[in-house]
């Protein structure tokens, strides 16, 4: 394999080696949180953490297990840079995506510390292509502070059925509001818009919820749709994924994902709630 | 108001929905005693569509308690009810309309598979009726086709072509594009189809005639044909009356009126030659000042369905002409000009219909028709 033919000077200066035979099961979680086009990444031991916020109030990780990767070699306790999201993902798709089976992209992502681009290395059918990506100093990504502790309100749905709801919902608009209640409507996604407005029901009995678990009081809080919106794109490749609001009515968004070769991988969006300014 | 429908025919109402928002930006909704009436019509006011569901097509039917419930609402927001057309079969049990009076709101109810339930709260605005008068059974000639040979006659036309010209003899039809009067001659593509009267479930032709009228507002209920396999019938009379095409079964019946160009005396006088008294009404349409439309605007039954003949015995087939000798006629017909366009909104406005009036009413009665057609036409001879 071309990959594999660097020297081993090159390779010893590198602080951090990641590899995939499938350059897909990076690119498709990536996609999932590509709401802007800034990402921090922060590798560790363990594996990948990538960050993308929107506007402070956004905040969407995807995480990619050490596991996952056919090769994973970390010099350090823990890496971090920025990197222009849209461009990685350019680069990782550079190939076109082929739909032939058995056909993929391998990948060889590598960084030599601070201040050295990312490079990456992409083969598909014996063609190698080279990508130096430049890298920012990491933001540090905001802590919601989202604790178990403090969750009030947690449900487990099968996507499945949100992903029709999702699909659906009014874009006119400006609020999603999220209701988890003990008794009915027990999980209710509501929109305002400008025909009217629509709930969507889930019942705690419903073959599609896996876990409801609901305190004594119902709690309704309402989140920007231009926010949540993009989460569309996790629920997507998820099948399961968990939603939770706190005390603060701070909202989780955890979906389980599943890559091509069956491995899993979380994504998570943490998102504030709309609170209505007082107009003076 | 509570209207419940169940299985497959939630996919139909969802249906007769996406075909009337091909006519007209509003759902005009009326509950009635016969049904529940769904009406749209065009802001020129030259094409009205109307699904009347009869309560058999609903496992509940309940009409609200006043009796002259009417409303509209724009069409856009009742399509994004039932937005995922193509998996409502699947994952739709049940639909309910209700109607809530104290917050103006429409209900519409989906119980979904897996418990999930989407309730839609639709603002609306309380209207006048909306009805165009019309009678088919006073119509000369009716044809009466499966759904699949429409459209695979209109699928010869392209999808930017306005208008069509539909010619009948005592045993074929013609399909044309129609041109307009300053188009290109040399550029202009012209297409022609013609069909035999055995392609028809039933064919019966009063008098050779030729009518132009609007094929987009025709697609709407084509699409809707096809997908309930019930046989399109047309009904029509001579240039200047509507097209009406009808799709009827045990449980609902849908009309579509369409304007046709009403002929003018001399089709090469290209300057609009209304008599001044008949260009009024149809410029009250055109401002489409809607509280001066309202004003006209009348409340009227709906006209008693018109019986679907039953189709006869096919003819044996024959052909009296050449087709050589036919196109020389279609040049002729051609060379004489296509009519002085103008669609006349022809139904709507000042008629104030009686229940004995309504269901003779023919066209030539109406004030409002502002043809001033004579009565040749301009087919070619035979």
């Amino acid at each position: 394999m071309p990959l594999s033919t660097q020297s081993q000077a090159d390779a010893d200066q590198y602080i951090l080696i990641a590899s995939l035979d499938n350059a897909r099961n990076l690119s498709n979680i990536l996609k999932a949180i590509s709401l802007r086009d800034h990402a921090i990444f922060n590798a560790t031991q363990n594996g990948l953490k990538v960050t993308v916020e929107d506007s402070k109030c956004l905040q969407a990780n995807a995480f990619i297990q050490a596991e996952i990767f056919q090769e994973y070699i970390i010099k350090e306790d823990a890496v971090g840079f920025q990197v222009n999201l849209t461009v990685l993902l350019d680069c990782l798709t550079i190939f076109g995506g082929s739909t032939v089976p058995g056909v993929c992209t391998a990948l060889r992502m590598c960084y030599n510390g601070y201040g050295y681009p990312l490079t990456l290395f992409l083969e598909e059918g014996g063609v190698v292509t080279v990508c130096k990506i430049n890298t920012q100093e990491p933001e540090e990504p905001i802590d919601f502070d989202f604790c178990s502790t403090n969750v009030t309100n947690k449900v487990i749905l099968q996507s499945e059925s949100l992903k029709e709801a999702f699909s659906e919902l009014d874009m006119t608009s400006e609020v999603l509001q999220i209701t988890m209640s003990p008794s009915h409507p027990y999980f209710r996604l509501s929109t305002f818009g400008n025909s009217g407005n629509a709930h969507y029901d889930y019942p705690k009995d419903s073959d599609m919820m896996e876990l409801f678990h609901c305190t004594s009081e119902a709690s309704t809080c309402k989140y920007k749709m231009s926010l949540l919106k993009p989460s569309t794109k996790a629920l997507a490749l998820s099948c399961k994924v968990s939603v939770r609001t706190d005390s603060r009515g701070f909202l989780s968004l955890q979906y389980l994902v599943r890559n091509d070769d069956g491995q899993i991988c979380f994504v998570e969006y943490y998102c504030c709630p709309d609170e209505e300014v007082e107009e003076e | 108001m509570d209207c419940v429908a169940t299985g497959g025919n939630v996919k139909v109402l969802a249906k007769a929905i996406h075909s009337l928002s091909r006519i007209g930006e509003e759902l005009y909704l009326e509950p009635l005693e016969d049904g529940l009436a769904l009406r749209s019509v065009n802001s020129s006011r030259s094409a009205f569509a109307c699904f009347l569901l009869s309560p058999l097509f609903f496992q509940r039917y309940q009409t609200p308690s006043d009796q002259s419930f009417r409303c509209k609402m724009p069409i856009k927001s009742v399509q994004a009810v039932f937005k995922s057309l193509a998996s409502l079969d699947r994952s739709v049990e049940k639909c309910r309309i209700q109607l809530n009076s104290e917050k103006n709101r429409l209900t519409i109810t989906l119980h979904c598979k897996h418990g999930l339930l989407k309730t839609h709260n639709l603002s609306y605005q309380e209207c006048e009726g909306l009805q165009a008068v019309f009678d088919k059974e006073s119509c000369a000639n009716v044809l009466q086709a499966q759904p699949r040979l429409m459209v695979d006659t209109v699928l010869h036309f392209p999808p930017s072509l306005e208008e069509v010209n539909l010619s009948v003899s005592s045993d074929r039809v013609w399909l044309r594009n129609h041109v307009e009067d300053d188009a290109d001659s040399s550029r202009a593509m012209m297409t022609e189809l013609c069909l035999s009267s055995e392609e028809f479930d039933h064919f019966a032709v009063g008098s050779q005639t030729s009518v132009t009228f609007c094929l987009k507002e025709l697609r709407g209920l084509l699409v809707f044909a096809e997908s309930s396999g019930l046989p399109v019938s047309l009904y029509f009379d001579e240039p200047g009356s509507p097209v009406i095409l009808s799709v009827t079964d045990s449980v609902l019946e849908a009309n579509f009126v369409l304007a046709t160009l009403s002929e003018d005396s001399h089709p090469k006088n290209h300057v609009n030659t209304k008599h001044p008294d008949t260009e009024q009404p149809p410029d009250d349409f055109m401002s489409d000042d809607m509280d001066s439309f309202l004003i006209a605007m009348e409340t009227s039954e709906l006209p008693v369905p018109s019986h679907v003949p039953t189709s006869p015995p096919r003819p044996t087939s024959y052909r009296k002409h050449s087709f050589s000798e036919e196109e020389e006629e279609e040049e002729e017909a051609l060379a004489e000009g296509p009519p002085n366009k103008k669609f006349c909104s022809l139904f709507f406005g000042s008629v104030l219909p009686t229940p004995s009036h309504l269901p003779n009413q023919t066209m030539q009665s109406q004030e409002v028709l502002a043809s001033d057609s004579e009565d040749e036409n301009q087919t070619e001879t035979s």
